[in-house]
């Protein structure tokens, strides 16, 4: 257990301290306490920057060693750079929450537990090179997030929104653990470092599409690729610190972190290529389309959310195309995971900034409809600075930092249409096009969200609180997010060198060879056609703003109900249930005789087709016993009492033609040479009669319930099934020996070794004795049993008292 | 005689089974007593009805005894059938005197029993 262990678990341990701490300091409001742990954590991976610069560090603890399962954790340069966004964001948003969330008002215990939970998931997430462990923190991020959306829980809309979050990340957990399971098959190791230096020699192994399939299955629903996006909108309803941090900086990029983590060892197929791009860019078109329809300020940064997840993830995609190429074309596509890199922590600075400004204008307003807001410039100069900041960034204006990766994204997307692998040529002209349309509605949104709220007039009528600039704490931490944003839009070499290219060699490990390599972000390029789309995309972009409310209903309108995502998934949630209880109602009719119809069913099926299927239906009719005359009669017998039990209407009858059958069968041990067994069937058939005329006393008659035997109902055709399945198995076994009887040897040695000649009862008291002893017990169970159900009569009882 | 045999258990088991598919409770319980002596006379007739001696011991000069092992299992099924048969006849009359009802079509569980 090194430090960097403790460093993960940290956060966790102060989850279990939490509730205490909250009922001892009732004064004091319980984020200032939780605060300093983030902040240690990030000075102390702060401290991991000059080291990762040249090698990873690695620390291990055994956990369970017999099967690999290892807590192993390893900081390489993405996972710092992770590490760094996690605790350095997580600081800014507990600092933040001291001040959103009322002291009085709210269960901060649960709150600051369930966050700090979080962290130590997402730490580990980040950190595990065990894929194992990775999973279990994997599932703890959608566990605390779950509950941190639900953090509400007595508002429906929370309720359905963690419900829905739960679901579908769960999904996808599930799918990756499949994949890391067949990764494990293929290279024998749950260690990532290990599996990804196995790399390539797997690539022609059956299980390596199914394993990258199931994997990006897992990363796609956590980062809210479409189609599984449709979770980030409804996750919204969590308080604003947690959409700030879980659902635009930190968790929805576990799903970026494992695609660039897996990079090196899928990137070799072409599969990859096509799936993570061609599902980013959709993603980064959708997303950017359906923000501009939103009316709620944290609707349209979920919506833009996923469409900048949608950019990092084609870059991602494109990127892999580096693996093939970069020898030929000077790491031309390496670019493109510096840009993803690059973009994924310029979003996360934005974004967090964004949704915290929105948590102010919510605060201090009351509402968040941009249809009611307007005009808060003036009240709010440092909120609307904020917001100007953060929206330009993210519409990718200069000087801001979304201008630098913005052109990267342009810049590696031009490139992507030289590439002549996979058949790209064609198709690929289609990538620059949509992300330069994704673009243009990622600027009108932006727009949207600063002019709507800031700008034009102040309608006070329709705010629930009157409006005035938020206190310092509120203000500082999205304060610093957007001087980030600001200082990277102008010194983007400040963090290039130190955390960005080790990041990128993580990524791209072929890198590490080609000393060369490094990364030079420059702020002019000269007239590049990234820098031409650039200007288009604003040009184009005021026009669509300025015409925004002309073309927006349109949007709403071209989407039929039945083909939105989240209807689909309503939908489809509704009619699983349904069905389920339906298929449920149907089968299980609460009738004995339905489940004996099938269980009966089944014994025809399964005997016969196994009879069937293995040829065992074979009749030897040569080696037969004769039959003789006694033989026959006493046949007979049994068939006519037979005949007359199941034909009889009297009950009466039934039990005489049953006492009968009995005697018969007591009889037929006689000639079978078995004196035991017709003395105790004789003996046993006549009490059961008495037994049988004892109840009989106290039954009604039966004939009139019943109805008349039909030969076509289910009832007789079971039957019949069941009488010649059992005389074909008979027929089929009687004369099949496979080896000989041990009856000799009890014949043999039943006066030698136990002092008897009867071998029968020698068999039941001393060879065998134990069957004898429980079949005792069951006797001496069964009368227990009767005298219980006789006597106790608890029900009658209950019910004198409650008449009394 | 093991094909009369064969025959002659199917058929018994057909009646069990036709039986223990009504709806009287009395029915099922001579059902399962059917089903009961078909499966003895099962367990008889797989052993092998082979003429042999009675497997005891010095009656007669002969080895050639009945497979005593069928038997033994034989006795022990008789006697655990009787004490379950005679558990579910006091159960029936018991369910009887509860419900005032001998038809299984009345004793149908209830899923708001457990709300």
């Amino acid at each position: 257990m090194s430090l960097l262990h403790l460093a993960i678990l940290l956060p966790f341990f102060a989850a279990l301290l939490i509730p205490l701490i909250y009922t001892w300091t009732k004064k004091i409001h319980t984020g200032w306490l939780v605060l300093p742990i983030p902040v240690i954590l990030f000075i102390y991976f702060l401290s991991y920057i000059p080291k990762t610069a040249y090698e990873a560090t690695t620390a291990s603890f055994n956990w369970i060693p017999r099967y690999g399962i290892n807590f192993t954790v390893v900081v390489d340069g993405l996972s710092l750079l992770f590490a760094l966004l996690i605790t350095g964001i997580g600081s800014l948003v507990v600092f933040y929450s001291i001040f959103y969330l009322g002291k009085n008002k709210e269960r901060l215990n649960n709150f600051y537990a369930f966050l700090m939970v979080f962290m130590t998931a997402m730490l580990g997430v980040v950190l595990s090179d065990n894929l194992i462990v990775l999973y279990l923190f994997w599932e703890l991020t959608s566990i605390s997030s779950f509950l941190l959306i639900g953090y509400w829980y007595h508002r429906e809309r929370s309720r359905y929104g963690a419900r829905k979050a739960m679901t579908i990340t769960v999904f996808g957990g599930l799918m990756m653990l499949g994949g890391f399971i067949l990764l494990h098959i293929m290279t024998d190791s749950y260690s990532l470092r290990e599996i990804l230096a196995a790399g390539p020699a797997i690539s022609n192994h059956a299980f390596f599409i199914p394993a990258m399939i199931l994997i990006l299955l897992g990363a796609f629903t956590k980062s809210a690729q479409v189609p599984f996006h449709i979770w980030l909108p409804d996750a919204m309803e969590a308080p604003t610190p947690v959409s700030a941090y879980l659902h635009s900086a930190t968790m929805v990029k576990a799903g970026l972190y494992i695609v660039a983590r897996f990079t090196p060892l899928f990137a070799v197929s072409g599969v990859w290529f096509t799936v993570v791009s061609v599902v980013g860019i959709i993603t980064l078109l959708w997303g950017s389309i359906n923000a501009t329809k939103k009316n709620d300020l944290k609707a349209i940064l979920a919506y833009s959310t996923i469409s900048q997840l949608g950019l990092i993830m084609t870059l991602l995609g494109i990127g892999a195309a580096s693996l093939h190429f970069d020898s030929l074309s000077n790491n031309l596509y390496a670019a493109a995971v510096v840009a993803a890199v690059f973009h994924l922590f310029n979003h996360a600075t934005f974004k967090g900034s964004l949704f915290m400004m929105v948590g102010i204008v919510d605060h201090e307003t009351g509402t968040r409809d941009i249809r009611r807001l307007g005009g808060l410039m003036r009240i709010m100069p440092v909120t609307a600075t904020i917001a100007f900041i953060g929206t330009f960034a993210m519409a990718g204006i200069p000087p801001f930092n979304g201008f630098l990766s913005k052109e990267m994204f342009f810049e590696s997307l031009v490139e992507i249409t030289h590439l002549n692998l996979w058949n790209v040529e064609t198709w690929g002209i289609l990538l620059p096009v949509i992300a330069w349309v994704a673009s243009v509605f990622t600027f009108v949104y932006s727009m949207i969200i600063f002019f709507k709220t800031f700008t034009g007039k102040i309608k006070p009528y329709l705010l629930p609180k009157k409006p005035h600039e938020a206190s310092l704490g509120l203000i500082l931490p999205p304060a610093i997010l957007a001087a980030l944003v600001v200082i990277i839009g102008f010194f983007p070499n400040l963090i290039a060198a130190p955390i960005l290219e080790p990041a990128v060699k993580a990524i791209l490990p072929t890198l590490s060879g080609a000393d060369d390599f490094s990364i030079h972000i420059g702020f002019w390029h000269g007239f590049t056609p990234a820098l031409l789309m650039t200007i288009g995309v604003v040009i184009v972009g005021i026009f669509l703003y300025k015409t925004h409310r002309f073309w927006k209903p349109f949007l709403t309108v071209k989407i039929p109900k039945w083909l939105r995502i989240g209807k689909a998934y309503d939908n489809s949630m509704f009619y699983m249930e349904q069905g389920a209880y339906r298929l449920t109602m149907y089968v299980m009719t609460g009738w004995l005789r339905t489940y004996l119809n099938y269980m009966l069913f089944s014994f025809i099926v399964l005997v016969l087709g196994t009879l069937v299927i293995t040829d065992s239906l074979n009749f030897d009719f040569s080696n037969l016993t004769q039959v003789t005359v006694v033989d026959g009669v006493l046949a007979a017998v049994i068939l006519v009492t037979l005949i007359g039990i199941v034909f009889s209407k009297s009950r009466i009858t039934s039990i005489i033609l049953l006492g009968a059958m009995g005697y018969t069968i007591s009889i037929f041990f006689v000639i079978a040479s078995a004196p035991d067994l017709a003395l105790t069937q004789l003996v046993i058939e006549t009490i059961s009669v008495v037994l049988y005329l004892l109840v009989f006393y106290h039954l009604p008659q039966f004939s009139n319930i019943e109805e008349k035997p039909k030969f076509l109902s289910v009832k007789t055709l079971l039957s019949i099934g069941v009488g010649i399945t059992i005389t074909l198995l008979a027929l089929s076994a009687y004369d099949t020996t496979f080896y000989e009887s041990i009856s000799q040897y009890y014949i043999d040695n039943v006066y030698k070794e136990a002092a008897g000649k009867n071998i029968v009862n020698v068999i039941l008291v001393d060879f065998r004795g134990f069957d004898t002893l429980f079949e005792t017990a069951v006797l001496a169970i069964a009368s227990i049993g009767i005298f219980a159900m006789i006597k106790l009569r608890l029900t009658k009882r209950r019910r004198k008292h409650e008449n009394e | 005689m093991e094909l009369l045999m064969a025959i002659l258990i199917g058929l018994m088991f057909a009646a069990a089974t036709y039986l223990i598919l009504s709806k009287s409770l009395l029915r099922i319980i001579i059902g399962t007593a059917i089903l009961s002596h078909g499966v003895n006379l099962f367990v008889l007739t797989m052993g092998g009805v082979k003429r042999g001696d009675v497997p005891i011991l010095g009656l007669k000069a002969t080895s050639a005894y009945n497979d005593p092992l069928p038997q033994a299992l034989i006795l022990t099924a008789i006697v655990i059938s009787f004490g379950v048969t005679a558990f579910f006849l006091v159960l029936a009359y018991r369910a009887y005197q509860e419900l005032d009802s001998e038809s299984i079509s009345k004793t149908r569980g209830h899923e708001a029993d457990d709300e």
